[in-house]
């Protein structure tokens, strides 16, 4: 019996070697050589982001005037007449000389133009999820106008606006300079 | 024999086990074997026969707390250990829950990569598979204006747990190829609000991972089948889930979530952005409404986590806040983890005023409802709002949350 035993843990010994062994022969490769290599027309299909460069913005124009016409058509019913009063999120509004009072008061209500600091963003979110009922449903003149119709009704650009790849991305927010990183970085104090 | 075929239905060949194995058995007993959930004597009557997916006993009665169609809470004070249960982990989304065939769903990687790919479900199985237990928590987890009948489910119950099984997203990364000059990404889902958001690249080296696999099983629906970003203590928006494309860049995308969304307003006129990192939270999930206590011993419980690493120390007080008492921590304690804490409370029967705070490793100790509200302003929510609850129990052994003006 005992000789049983040493005989099968010399035999254990011996597997752990010649398993170390051929872990050697399995490490990790740097590569895999898995997933297949894509086109540039199905990354294209897929990428549509906008950035604040105003990189990815697509041919396209829209005016004001389009894009009030379509806001009545597909935006109303749950942003509400002007981009306020709906029962989703409000659109509309500036405060006196641009006033921040989102931390001390809790009724401010954040808008487009209180609020978003770049306006590629509205381009980009439109553009991939609105409206709600038929999300990606709009044509690039169509997203270009709706920015153009909101951005206007904050204040932000005149009425006769046309808004394109050329300026969509040249237009400062007004709470642009407000946004900062974070400025937490682990330890006791508390921000 | 199919069940097609079978003369038989199954919960009639169901019924014939109880009544065949019973035997000789009073006639009496014949009705518990329909229902044998309710069986006076369960040792005298044969069970169940074996079935093909198990169930909870009709007792217990868990359900997530669904709201406004775009979230649902998980019961945290039904729930033991730090395992949340796949079906009870909580919701939130911004377009529904897609319903994605995984056969047809890919991964495409591209931007400021050397070699754009796209990966298949059966393509991210192949790499070395890692799996961990982490918490994901939505940063708007915290509701300032509850009222004292509310549980930790209604108040907090964005935040589960669960054993995530994926691959490295570093991994992926050498797989494509990352240019030098490369410092961010953007992630996006194959959902209706095809959501987006930027991640620094440090945190994919770091320890992110493309998740398929949720305590054991696919992923659920909810959770972002077939395939989710995750991002070990970050908010939960940027756990982008239904993930459908990354994309490399060498600076931060600026999309709605990110800018207009997820960003806390602060006393001086700014917005912090990218605040994601979960700071160290704990909740007590008993004794909590809508609970009744009796005289004598009890448990105090809950769970604690942090984004930063690993809870160092829970503390709990029984008399507002003035004495503090070192709890259990359960082990193992891991990191960017749900940690259950404990500790073991006679109670006289005198009103009582119960509260538990965490300290993580970084030396943070979670702030008090007060701190908060005076370092960042009483208007800045509802994210990443963190502060230490109490718990009211009163003379006749009734519990109520202790509700307070965010003000």
């Amino acid at each position: 019996m005992s000789m049983l035993r040493s005989f099968t843990s010399g035999f254990t010994l011996l597997l752990i070697l010649v398993n170390s062994t051929l872990a050697a022969d399995h490490d990790l490769p740097v590569t895999f050589d898995l997933g297949r290599p894509v086109t540039a027309g199905e990354i294209a299909a897929w990428d549509i982001d906008v950035r604040p460069d105003g990189t990815g913005l697509p041919e396209g124009r829209g005016s004001v005037q389009q894009g009030e016409q379509i806001y009545r058509e597909k935006c109303i019913a749950c942003h509400g007449e002007n981009g306020t009063g709906g029962p989703f999120d409000t659109l509309v509004g500036r405060l006196p000389e641009d006033a921040f009072p989102f931390a001390l008061n809790p009724g401010a209500v954040k808008t487009i133009g209180n609020y978003w600091p770049y306006a590629t963003t509205l381009y980009d979110y439109i553009n991939r999820a609105m409206p709600h009922n038929a999300p990606g449903s709009l044509g690039n003149d169509e997203v270009y106008a709706l920015v153009a119709y909101l951005l206007h009704k904050n204040d932000v650009v005149p009425e006769d606006t046309v808004l394109s790849a050329d300026n969509l991305a040249t237009i400062i927010m007004p709470a642009r300079h407000r946004f900062v990183p974070d400025n937490r970085r682990g330890g006791p104090e508390v921000r | 024999m199919s069940d097609k075929k079978s003369p038989i239905s199954s919960s009639r060949r169901q019924f014939l086990v109880g009544v065949t194995a019973a035997g000789g058995m009073a006639a009496s007993g014949w009705g518990v074997a329909l229902t044998p959930t309710s069986a006076s004597d369960p040792t005298r009557i044969q069970g169940l026969a074996s079935s093909a997916l198990g169930g909870r006993s009709p007792h217990e009665a868990l359900k997530r707390m669904p709201a406004y169609n775009f979230l649902s809470l998980t019961p945290l004070e039904s729930l033991h250990g730090t395992i949340t249960p796949a079906d009870l982990h909580f919701e939130r989304h911004h377009g529904g829950v897609p319903q994605i065939d995984p056969t047809r769903h890919e991964l495409l990687i591209h931007g400021m990569v050397n070699k754009p790919l796209k990966f298949s479900l059966d393509d991210l199985k192949r790499f070395p598979s890692v799996t961990r237990i982490c918490f994901i928590e939505c940063s708007g987890n915290f509701n300032t204006r509850a009222e004292e009948k509310s549980s930790p489910q209604m108040l907090c119950g964005l935040t589960s747990q669960s054993e995530w099984t994926g691959v490295a997203l570093s991994t992926l990364f050498r797989e494509v190829g990352i240019q030098p000059k490369a410092s961010w990404f953007l992630a996006e889902g194959s959902d209706a609000a095809v959501m987006t958001r930027s991640i620094p690249l440090d945190k994919a080296w770091d320890d992110a991972l493309i998740v398929y696999a949720q305590n054991g099983e696919a992923i659920r629906p909810e959770q972002g089948y077939p395939m989710r970003l995750l991002l070990p203590g970050w908010e939960g928006n940027t756990n982008v889930k239904w993930l459908r494309r990354l994309e490399l860049s060498d600076a931060p995308f600026m999309s709605r979530e990110e800018t207009s969304k997820y960003t806390d307003p602060l006393k001086d006129g700014t917005a912090r952005m990218f605040s994601v990192v979960m700071d160290a939270r704990s909740v007590i999930t008993s004794p909590t409404f809508p609970q009744n206590l009796e005289k004598g011993w009890q448990e105090i419980r809950g769970i604690a986590w942090t984004g930063r690493g690993m809870i160092k120390t829970v503390e709990v007080s029984v008399d507002g806040g003035k004495r503090w008492q070192v709890a259990r921590l359960q082990g193992p304690v891991m990191a960017k983890a749900h940690t259950r804490f404990s500790l073991p409370w006679h109670w006289d029967g005198a009103p009582a005023e119960i509260s538990s705070r965490a300290t993580d490793e970084t030396g943070y100790i979670q702030p008090t409802r007060r701190q908060l509200i005076d370092t960042r302003g009483r208007g800045s929510q509802p994210y990443h709002l963190n502060p230490i609850m109490s718990w009211i129990v009163q003379a006749g052994g009734q519990v109520f949350y202790k509700a307070e003006p965010w003000a």
